[in-house]
């Protein structure tokens, strides 16, 4: 299995983030930063919460391409919309919950119904956020962004995915919704990973079981597919960072290939990476198919590494889940 | 376009308020009061103080319209056609199957209209951005946003009031149209906004109190507005709901109503008869 390791590699700005454990948000606002200081169309707008989700470091080098809105994001939406409309590629970033959350009408109505280049970086995505609790913890923003005509849906996995991730969408005309994570994340993907918008990178295919995670569940997929393949069952891993538009043929490949695919996501049940799966299984292939998520419930306080736990989104929990399934 | 001749204006604004009754009535459905309400004011703008290319409807140096009260839809629909963004023809096809021009604004599908609106309150916030955008480019192009007067009950509206005032965009241009009536009953009633002239003042924008159906009233507020420098203006239009046809005038019932047949038919009576 290609795991992330320091390597050497010459492509601009890449040296600093391959193989390097981090938050996903530390490599959005280094990358945020880098873009700044190539394309000067870029404009940055925040909701009082840039020192968190570290457009901050871009406040600081282009002070008049940086607007914070304050505490209001639903103004914060049409403004970065309107700035799409003068020609500019509007960064809008504050907390997931309240990027989708609050301002899902504004998105909708806004932004996808014109179809504007505008692109949405949340971070504090998931229960990982931690001891602010559930108010702070967005577990609903796949489902409320994923079933939204035009938009397209991106949960990288790591600090080198998320750099290519923002490169990635700067070049890609349309509204984008990344999910970020507040807490520090294993670097998983190789050097020589290409991100493409809707396209899974499969680790390993399974023959027993596979299992198609996003955002922080990827490196935890990873240990769940070693744990197995030590026990005898070949379980492989998709990155589906990508959620929408769906990778349906590097899924298909894989469902073909095994007996068992399992989803993990670090967000509800319903309406996120498992409901992706699992619609578009259900309708041209049928596999047996399990969802690791938080099973209809809001988060509490705790530290991230408890909250995984309390949620039963470990390793070992997916394990549970796989051989469960294969038994039947 | 850029004749300040109040007499044509007022010509124009009749032949507006004309075909607006005509595609209502031709839909079956729309919103007739605010539309003819605000009919002077954006008149006004799109014959006379925008700077405008119909043949280019994405001339990078255009002021801009933003209909924040997208029901108005109708009135957009035919100040765009009149100044010939389409042809009148398509006025008939208003809320009709496959049209481009939607029951509320759509921009995907209508050359002329900035921004996709309808869900009430928005727009202010898109002509911030928009104005914000102008400044970076250094264009002088203005942003001009209608809102209606029940609208403002939207928080995202002092949201973005907020925003404009901080920024000191004094290239947008607001205009409340202040008929005082919402689908519910009297604004007043509903949900009071006065003191409104002290509210957008306390907001830090400059404030300008008019007649919204005086020519000349409406033509020296966009030329005041348009040389207020560090801070947004405001148009408070005080109008009619319905203005034109005597019996659409202050009812609320025709907030959401087209007109019928026998109704148009004596409305166009009146319009042709009083100047």
């Amino acid at each position: 299995m290609a795991m992330g390791e320091i390597v050497k590699d010459t492509r601009e700005g890449r040296q600093s983030i391959v193989g390097k454990s981090m938050a996903t948000r530390d490599a959005y606002g280094e990358t945020l930063l880098e873009l700044g200081k190539k394309r000067d169309n870029i404009v940055v707008l925040d909701a009082d919460l840039s020192g968190s989700t570290k457009t901050g470091k871009f406040a600081k080098a282009f002070p008049d391409r940086f607007y914070n809105i304050g505490i209001a994001e639903q103004d914060m939406i049409g403004t970065a919309s309107g700035l799409a409309l003068s020609g500019k590629i509007p960064f809008a970033s504050t907390f997931a919950v309240f990027e989708t959350g609050r301002a899902w009408e504004q998105i909708r109505q806004t932004v996808c119904y014109s179809n504007l280049n505008v692109k949405l970086i949340a971070s504090h995505g998931g229960i990982t956020v931690g001891e602010d609790g559930a108010s702070h913890q967005s577990t609903e923003d796949i489902a409320l962004m994923r079933v939204l005509p035009n938009m397209t849906v991106i949960v990288p996995s790591d600090g080198y995915e998320t750099m290519q991730v923002i490169n990635a969408i700067a070049d890609f005309y349309g509204p984008v919704y990344v999910r970020l994570g507040r807490a520090k994340v294993p670097a998983v993907m190789p050097a020589e990973y290409e991100f493409k918008i809707g396209k899974a990178y499969p680790f390993h295919i399974g023959r027993d079981a596979n299992i198609v995670a996003m955002g922080i569940m990827v490196s935890i997929a990873i240990e769940a597919a070693r744990i197995l393949n030590d026990s005898g069952i070949d379980a492989g891993v998709i990155n589906m960072s990508t959620v929408k538009p769906l990778d349906t043929g590097t899924l298909l490949n894989a469902a073909r290939s095994c007996r068992l695919i399992v989803t993990a996501e670090e967000h509800s049940i319903i309406g996120g990476l498992g409901s992706a799966v699992s619609e578009f299984l259900s309708e041209n292939f049928l596999v047996q198919v399990r969802r690791i998520g938080i099973k209809d419930s809001f988060g509490c306080s705790g530290k991230p590494e408890e909250l995984l736990k309390l949620y039963g989104l470990t390793a070992d929990d997916i394990v549970e889940t796989v051989k469960e399934a294969l038994k039947k | 376009m850029d004749k300040r001749d109040t007499a044509f204006l007022k010509q124009q604004a009749k032949r507006v308020r004309i075909e607006i009754l005509k595609m209502l009535t031709e839909a079956g459905s729309g919103h007739t009061g605010g539309s003819l309400s605000a009919a002077d004011v954006v008149t006004a703008l799109y014959f006379y103080k925008m700077r405008h290319r119909p043949d280019v409807p994405n001339w990078r140096e255009r002021d801009r319209f933003i209909l924040s009260k997208g029901h108005a839809a109708p009135l957009l629909y035919v100040v765009l056609a009149l100044t010939g963004y389409f042809d009148t023809l398509l006025l008939k096809t208003l809320r009709k199957i496959g049209s481009p021009l939607q029951g509320h604004p759509c921009s995907k599908t209508l050359p002329g209209v900035e921004i996709s609106t309808g869900s009430l309150g928005q727009g202010l916030s898109v002509s911030n951005g928009i104005a914000i955008g102008l400044k970076i480019d250094n264009l002088n192009s203005r942003v001009y946003c209608l809102l209606g007067d029940g609208e403002t009950q939207e928080g995202q509206v002092w949201e973005a009031a907020m925003t404009a005032a901080h920024y000191k965009l004094d290239n947008v241009c607001a205009i409340i149209d202040l008929n005082g009536l919402q689908i519910d009953g009297p604004v007043s009633k509903v949900k009071a906004i006065e003191p409104v002239a002290s509210k957008w003042s306390a907001f830090g924008w400059n404030v300008i109190d008019i007649d919204g159906h005086d020519m000349e009233a409406i033509l020296n507020a966009f030329d005041e507005a348009e040389t207020v420098k560090g801070r947004p203006s405001v148009i408070l239009a005080h109008t009619v709901k319905g203005k034109g046809v005597s019996f659409f005038e202050g009812k609320v019932e025709y907030h959401g109503i087209a007109p019928t047949r026998d109704e148009l038919e004596m409305a166009l009576k009146e319009l042709d008869g009083n100047g």
